[in-house]
């Protein structure tokens, strides 16, 4: 596997107010890997998550995809004087980039929720077809007078062979949170690949799961990433799930990464089992 | 069913409508209370889809209906009295600036799109804002247009807080229907189309939408110009009906009238606003009447209460009840479909009798 980064964050600090949740963070993710970011709670995971995916714009730092530069920021206005991270002045000067979440998921990024946030009032096919939206070549005039049929039936049918593949066509026409909570969180990763997606970030997939459907989803990742040729950036606490299917792992604390290599490595890392590991193992 | 199948019952059902209508104006006094309520319950019919596509299928809580009305009334009205007449309508700003009349069609989409061009401006700053902080920007905007309109200085346009006059009107009841029809016709397209599926997104969760890579801000101004473009159609439908139009019938009041017709039809259902609109209108205007009637008597009994006003307290209390029984309005977010019926009386096997119909979900 050729060794090109898909994912690369360049010294990311978010800071609100205050308060640091992510502390002059580092990673990169190469082609076909399956990363995970571990760390306790309240570690800054999914606030980096949120820097990646343009919810919210880094306080300072850099994010590239595909060794193109999407995000980048540096302390502007009241920050200029708050901000208590590192490298306060590498960005300063250039150009501020703040793309809206829409424009990262359509340069190829696609992302769960922690929180499973399905379209509610939707069927389990409706989901799908709507992430099919953003790949669309109609305007609203086509779109409206029909004159798109081509796509449309081609949306429908790529919905449908997802639905297929994802296991899902059982329930095609259920309310999608009518689902139990596995489908649910099946639904939401078929949803994010919908979007055709090259880079896959998934919050906490197995949470809430028990240890049987998060062996289930662990397959399921695996081959995903495989059928899909993706690259998988996922948060996770089943360590479990997260030492049999990741690549790399990625140990944050305090906003800060403190560990990064193989599972093995990280199994064995003094300071990882100390902030983290040391604590799950005496439950 | 098949699409085809169900196209061609909703096309057949549409035209049994028109004939009908058409018939009955042959048999029945042009002045009877039910063209009234038929006119009217279409131009309402068409605002209440219209602010239903906003509030309803794109989750915008907007409260601007009434401005874009009176955008597209002013705008027909302007554009159509005829040359000969504008130095009677503008007498006190020797004619007005506007010297030319245009078809009614031209002037009723042109209607359309000065409101559409003002929801676009407006939206800019506005749609940043969220639920209740909307609605009172875009009230606010309403109530802006409506003083705007009267202001001396723009005389020679609007005719400052004089009436508009003399513009063309409809006689037939048919032609609002027409009109009215077409353009649901198109919401109802565009609620289906990819489009209409990015809309529901945004309403039901902005964050995910946002993340499967629907452009909120276009989309959102998208519903919003749309929305208001029908709104003005509508209101010039208005204008025509009511044959002189004035800024200061354009209150607020108008518009709760407009959300009170989307919330009691069911937030979320085109059929259900139309359905809800003519029963509205014909409550409000013909069924209740009787009680305005001092003098009513059952036999020799005369009715105590009865007065000139009371119609309103009991319509109120009529439509508190309606909120009370149909939590989610009458339809929900359900269609009034032909397979609804057909299923309905499918299941109610036995059962034939005529009874109103069920519905299906979209």
């Amino acid at each position: 596997m050729s060794k090109e980064n898909v994912l690369k964050v360049e010294n990311v600090t978010m800071q609100f107010g205050g308060v640091i949740a992510v502390d002059n963070m580092n990673l990169t993710v190469d082609k076909g890997e399956i990363v995970s970011l571990i760390g306790p709670n309240g570690a800054g995971k999914t606030t980096a998550f949120n820097v990646i995916t343009g919810v919210y714009a880094p306080t300072n730092g850099a994010v590239y995809y595909k060794e193109h530069k999407i995000i980048q920021n540096y302390p502007q206005g009241k920050m200029k004087k708050l901000y208590r991270g590192e490298n306060p002045m590498t960005y300063t000067g250039q150009h501020a980039i703040a793309p809206t979440p829409d424009k990262i998921t359509r340069l190829g990024i696609a992302r769960t929720f922690q929180n499973i946030r399905l379209f509610k009032s939707q069927t389990v096919f409706e989901n799908i077809l709507i992430a099919k939206h953003m790949l669309r070549t109609s305007n609203i005039f086509t779109a409206t007078f029909r004159l798109n049929g081509k796509e449309e039936a081609q949306m429908r049918r790529e919905s449908e062979e997802l639905l297929h593949l994802m296991e899902l066509d059982d329930v095609r026409d259920e309310l999608a949170t009518s689902l139990p909570y596995g489908k649910q969180r099946h639904l939401e990763i078929a949803r994010a690949l919908a979007t055709k997606p090259e880079l896959l970030l998934l919050d906490e997939p197995a949470a809430g799961m028990n240890p049987q459907e998060t062996l289930e989803l662990t397959q399921f990742i695996g081959r995903i990433r495989d059928e899909f040729g993706l690259t998988i950036f996922m948060i996770e606490h089943h360590m479990d799930l997260v030492m049999e299917i990741s690549d790399r792992i990625y140990v944050l604390d305090f906003g800060k990464p403190i560990a990064e290599g193989t599972p093995e490595e990280i199994r064995n890392n003094p300071r990882v089992i100390e902030a983290y590991l040391g604590g799950a193992q005496d439950e | 069913m098949s699409t085809k199948k169900k196209t061609a019952w909703n096309v057949g059902l549409i035209a049994g409508l028109l004939i009908l209508l058409f018939l009955l104006e042959q048999v029945m006094p042009s002045s009877s209370m039910l063209f009234t309520v038929l006119k009217k319950g279409a131009i309402y019919a068409l605002v209440a889809v219209s602010m239903n596509l906003l509030n309803g299928f794109t989750g915008l809580f907007s409260l601007g209906q009434a401005g874009f009305m009176l955008l597209g009334a002013y705008t027909y009205a302007i554009l159509t009295i005829p040359v000969e007449a504008r130095n009677s309508v503008y007498q006190y700003f020797d004619g007005g600036i506007i010297q030319f009349a245009l078809p009614v069609p031209v002037a009723l989409v042109a209607g359309g799109i000065v409101a559409a061009i003002f929801a676009y401006l407006i939206g800019l700053p506005v749609l940043r804002l969220k639920s209740d902080y909307l609605a009172i920007a875009t009230l606010g905007f309403a109530e802006i247009i409506r003083a705007v309109f009267q202001w001396d200085k723009l005389g020679p346009i609007t005719n400052g807080s004089n009436l508009l006059r003399n513009f063309p009107s409809f006689r037939s009841v048919l032609f609002p229907f027409v009109v009215a029809g077409i353009c649901i016709a198109l919401i109802v397209m565009l609620i289906n189309s990819t489009y209409g599926r990015a809309f529901k997104a945004i309403r039901d969760d902005e964050i995910a939408a946002e993340a499967m890579g629907i452009n909120l801000a276009h989309h959102k101004r998208l519903a919003f110009v749309i929305s208001s473009f029908f709104a003005g159609v509508s209101g010039g439908l208005l204008a025509m009906y009511q044959t002189t139009i004035q800024a200061s019938m354009f209150k607020s009041a108008m518009t709760y009238e407009i959300l009170l017709i989307v919330v009691i039809g069911g937030i979320g259902s085109v059929t259900g606003s139309c359905i809800s609109s003519f029963l509205f209108i014909a409550c409000s205007e013909w069924w209740l009447r009787f009680l305005d009637n001092e003098n009513f008597y059952i036999g020799g009994f005369h009715v105590p209460l009865l007065r000139p006003g009371f119609r309103k307290v009991v319509f109120a209390i009529v439509i508190m009840v309606v909120v009370l029984f149909y939590r989610q309005g009458i339809m929900g977010t359900r269609e009034f479909s032909v397979e609804g019926i057909a299923n309905f009386f499918k299941r109610k096997f036995g059962g034939n009798k005529k009874k109103k119909g069920g519905a299906s979900h979209e």
